[in-house]
């Protein structure tokens, strides 16, 4: 065994590039609580401070401090860039210098041209001449190949967001494999997978070993990253230090070359625990140490930016780079998989204060131990920022070494990866049905021309089957859009070191997505339970809805709408299925417009359900604002009955809460999660801080 | 059994232990100035639910209040209490906790029939929330419309009976935020050795909209929200009364 690996576990990932094997027989579930955390270090906090301060210029600066607008990011564009050399335990920036965005054109020259004028800097007019008349970009090819039908669908919003101008993203390098293996034998590993591919050149298997010698391209590059900073990552991480270290360089590689609309991380920290209970147990480190790394670590996972344009950070409410990292969970051999790394990550909230990024999720199952569950919902109720994922539904699917990209889309790390695919609006796809295919705020002719419904009281039955049929339709157009941007994405803008950090085979999930769910069942359920009157204009044209009586509305925990919304999520994934999708790509749909259900609702008409145009659908799969009257459990249940195997890709629901319906201040009352902790389900409970406020007669 | 339902909270995590489906019951004999649901006072309004609909409702969430239960509140959920006896039977009979959030108004000793009533349901009561308004007979009377005697009565019962009891007490500012009652309070509580927590409300106006709604008037118009800091005074002083009234006693 190598050095590096002293007192790790043997096992097949010895052998073979396995680092879920590796987990399985070095990891050490952690069942205490949360004393044994260390807070910040004072180095911590003057980084920190430092970046408050930038942070603040940033702001000031109109949300923008300094743009790379000279020379094209790759893995080893930039000299090292720090904050503080001293002061930072694991480095690394994406430019030469902190809160500097780089310059990425490979998605598409005007949209990197758009990004830096409308925050005042211009790229060098030679750059640009460039990627416009000798290197074509992806968002270039994407619009080569674009049906005029495909054109329409997009300008009215009925297909939206796609990533036909912007990187896909939602690809998740197994970044740890640098750790474990370090590069050199990853690259030995991606030699000997072009060695073996077919000799006969069918155009895959040109593609193929043109993409391996990307990947090997790319892992080479990395080696070089390692160098630009002073450390030699050819070889495996040695203690914990260097195992954060060695796995930043692989996602920081990754961003460097890919402006993805989610760049996640994975699944990393049960890993990094691996190491730190080595150095513990030698003595290398303290837990003080340990959590300093882990903080530096988060510190530079928050400081990842990107140049983006104000249309889109509108559709995505905000400059998202979903940084997910994927904690807990639980083992198929039924071991749960909470370390005291998982502590140490959900911890930096406290020692950095609370953020969105990086998107910390947790992996939730009813068999995670009862202190990890404890200092979840405590940490959750500090900060606000953790986000909860149902190991138990996933776990079936992906086994145990899954991790989130972006949101929801869970992934096999190293084995899986998926294309983006945004979302397809149904509720504007219901104003299609009843207007036979005529665009309601465009008037245009964007729909195939089916007949339009022609009475004043709209029909369920008769909304339904047309409803049906231009679902087939959308569902046709937005696979086949896809199939280009994919494709062109593949040819244009690869990415290379990402996929270098997968096996040799992956599956790829075929991303496709909903919005508007809510308004859609509220709708239908409006036209079948109430009577909903028609208001057109003078061509006949429905543009507004009048509603006569009261309906179910989906969020009440109601079979009678929640029932039309489970219909329908199953219908359209039976119509994306039945088209073939690129590169053997595995259909699947989400339902999880977390941020851009505004954006969706703004280039929508009014609906049936009484939503008037150009207001908000709700997010993901929540229902609709206001519209769930009968309490949290009602809501949650109408989510809960959509089905996951119709919608793989993952469903959202988006939950806020004031402080006070969880539960009391236990400072002024019995606290009511005190309570819900120390009394069984029928015992006779004692709560503690009555007989407390006994005991300090002294005081 | 039909009883009428003032409606329904799928989530309550303040009535009770543990996530609760919280049955808000329609009618209330008390008229209390502070109370924030004017419109479950009437007796006969609300939605007519039976039991088994209830229990369907808790059956098909059954996983989110697995360490909670039922909670049953109102209005004055004993002014149907035949309905919430049979209610918690049947909660009884699936193994769910149980909770009463009463005035205790109803509460008559002296009945047979009733004190039969309040028997059963007793036997199929978990914990009670027992609202204590104000501790002076005068004051009480002054402050919701009925005597305090058939309440401390009610308390003193739930004890011979070995029923655990959570007491809420709401302080309002010039009513029931003032030292002497805070600490009378605490003496009669120590009187008592079923109590299991003391729960104490600040007064709040959120109600206030809805007697607007209602055409009621509204007593405390120009009385303020409670602080919480004073809420935790108080609590203090109702302890300090507990505990004085423990050493005299043993």
């Amino acid at each position: 065994m190598k050095e590096q690996w002293r007192s790790f576990k043997p096992g097949v990932w010895i052998r073979e590039i396995n680092v879920r094997d590796f987990i399985q027989a070095n990891y050490t579930p952690y069942d205490g609580d949360d004393s044994f955390l260390a807070g910040p270090t004072a180095n911590t906090a003057a980084l920190w401070d430092q970046v408050m301060e930038l942070n603040r210029q940033e702001l000031a600066a109109g949300g923008v401090l300094d743009m790379d607008t000279k020379m094209i990011s790759t893995i080893t564009s930039h000299g090292p860039g720090y904050l503080d050399k001293e002061k930072e335990t694991i480095v690394g920036f994406q430019t030469d210098k902190p809160f500097k965005r780089s310059l990425q054109p490979y998605g598409g020259i005007r949209m990197a041209v758009k990004a830096c004028a409308d925050n005042g800097y211009e790229v060098d007019p030679e750059i640009v001449e460039f990627f416009t008349k000798h290197r074509k970009t992806h968002n270039a090819g994407v619009f080569d190949a674009y049906t005029p039908e495909m054109r329409a669908c997009r300008s009215s919003h009925i297909i939206t967001g796609l990533p036909d101008a912007y990187g896909r993203g939602r690809i998740i390098g197994d970044y740890r494999r640098i750790a474990l293996y370090g590069v050199d034998r990853l690259i030995e590993d991606k030699e000997e997978q072009k060695a073996t591919t077919r000799s006969t050149m069918y155009s895959e298997i040109i593609r193929d070993r043109e993409e391996l010698s990307e990947q090997i391209r790319a892992l080479k590059e990395l080696k070089e990253l390692g160098n630009i900073y002073g450390f030699d990552i050819s070889q495996p991480a040695q203690d914990v230090k260097e195992a954060i270290q060695w796995t930043y360089f692989g996602y920081l590689a990754a961003v460097k070359e890919q402006n993805g609309a989610a760049m996640s991380l994975g699944r990393t920290s049960t890993f990094i625990d691996i190491y730190a209970e080595r150095d513990l147990a030698e003595g290398r480190y303290t837990e003080e140490e340990i959590q300093e790394f882990v903080d530096h670590f988060v510190m530079k996972l928050r400081l990842v930016k990107f140049a983006r344009t104000p249309e889109y950070n509108a559709l995505f409410s905000g400059d998202p780079t979903w940084v997910t990292e994927s904690i807990g969970g639980v083992g198929i051999d039924g071991r749960h998989m909470v370390t005291k790394m998982s502590f140490r990550y959900l911890h930096t909230l406290k020692n950095l204060g609370t953020a969105p990024e990086p998107n910390l999720t947790v992996l939730w199952s009813v068999r995670l131990p009862e202190n990890f569950k404890r200092f979840c919902a405590k940490t959750s109720i500090e900060s606000s920022s953790i986000q909860y994922e149902n190991d138990d539904l996933m776990r079936v699917t992906h086994g145990d070494d899954y991790a989130i990209a972006c949101c929801v889309s869970s992934m096999r790390v190293g084995k899986e990866m998926q294309f983006f695919g945004a979302r397809a609006n149904l509720a504007k796809c219901l104003l299609y049905a009843i207007n036979g295919g005529i665009d309601e705020v465009s008037k245009k002719q964007v729909g195939p021309k089916y007949r339009p419904i022609t009475s004043e009281y709209l029909d369920y039955d008769e909304v339904m089957d047309r409803y049906q049929d231009m679902m087939q339709w959308l569902a046709g157009v937005y696979v086949n859009s896809l199939n280009i941007i994919h494709y062109m994405h593949d040819k244009y803008s690869y990415e290379r070191l990402q996929m270098a950090l997968h096996d040799h085979k992956v599956t790829r999930w075929f991303a496709t997505g909903i919005a508007g769910l809510s308004v859609v069942a509220d709708s239908l359920s409006a036209i079948k339970y109430a009577k909903v009157k028609t208001i057109r204009d003078e061509n006949g044209i429905v543009v507004d809805y009048q509603i006569e009586g009261d309906f179910p509305k989906y969020g009440n925990d109601d079979d009678r709408v929640d029932q039309i919304a489970v219909d329908i999520v199953h219908s359209f994934m039976n119509y994306v299925k039945r088209n073939h999708c690129y590169r053997g790509g595995i259909p699947t749909t989400s339902i999880l417009t977390i941020t851009s259900n505004v954006v969706y609702g703004k280039g929508t008409g009014s609906t049936p359900d009484g939503r008037k145009a150009g207001e908000a659908f709700a997010p993901g799969a929540n229902p609709m604002h206001r519209r769930d009257t009968h309490g949290a459990v009602a809501s949650l249940a109408s989510v809960a009955k959509l089905p996951f195997k119709d919608a793989q890709d993952g469903i959202s629901n988006t939950f806020s809460i004031i402080p006070g319906a969880l539960g009391k201040d236990d400072q002024l009352f019995m606290g009511g999660l005190d309570m819900e902790l120390e009394c069984g389900v029928n015992s006779a409970c004692s709560i503690p801080n009555l007989m407390e406020g006994l005991d300090d007669r002294n005081d | 059994m039909v009883g009428r339902v003032h409606s329904i909270e799928s989530f309550g995590t303040v009535d009770g232990p543990g996530v609760r489906l919280v049955v808000f019951m329609q009618g209330c004999p008390m008229r209390c100035q502070y109370c924030h649901n004017p419109d479950t006072w009437k007796i006969g309004g609300g939605t007519e639910m039976t039991v088994d609909q209830i229990m369907e409702q808790y059956e098909k969430n059954r996983s989110f209040y697995q360490r909670g239960g039922i909670t049953v509140t109102g209005g004055d959920p004993l002014v149907q209490i035949e309905f919430v006896t049979e209610l918690f039977q049947a909660a009884k009979e699936q193994g769910i906790h149980t909770c009463l959030d009463t005035s205790g108004a109803t509460f008559q000793p002296k009945s047979e029939s009733r004190m039969e009533l309040f028997d059963r349901l007793l036997a199929v009561t978990d914990l009670v929330m027992l609202d204590i308004k104000h501790i002076d007979p005068i004051g009480h009377e002054k402050l919701t419309g009925r005597p305090l005697a058939p309440i401390l009565d009610f308390a003193r019962y739930l004890d011979a009976m070995g029923v655990p009891i959570w007491i809420r007490h709401v302080v309002v500012p010039g009513i029931t935020y003032e030292q002497g009652e805070l600490y009378r309070l605490g003496l009669f509580l120590a009187t008592l050795s079923n109590v299991k927590a003391l729960d104490v409300l600040p007064y709040h106006d959120m109600g206030k909209p809805k007697y607007e709604k209602l055409g009621i008037d509204y007593v405390l118009k120009d009385v303020p929200p409670l602080k919480n800091e004073e809420a935790l005074a108080a609590r203090k002083i109702i302890l300090t009364g507990i505990r004085d009234g423990k050493q005299k006693t043993v």
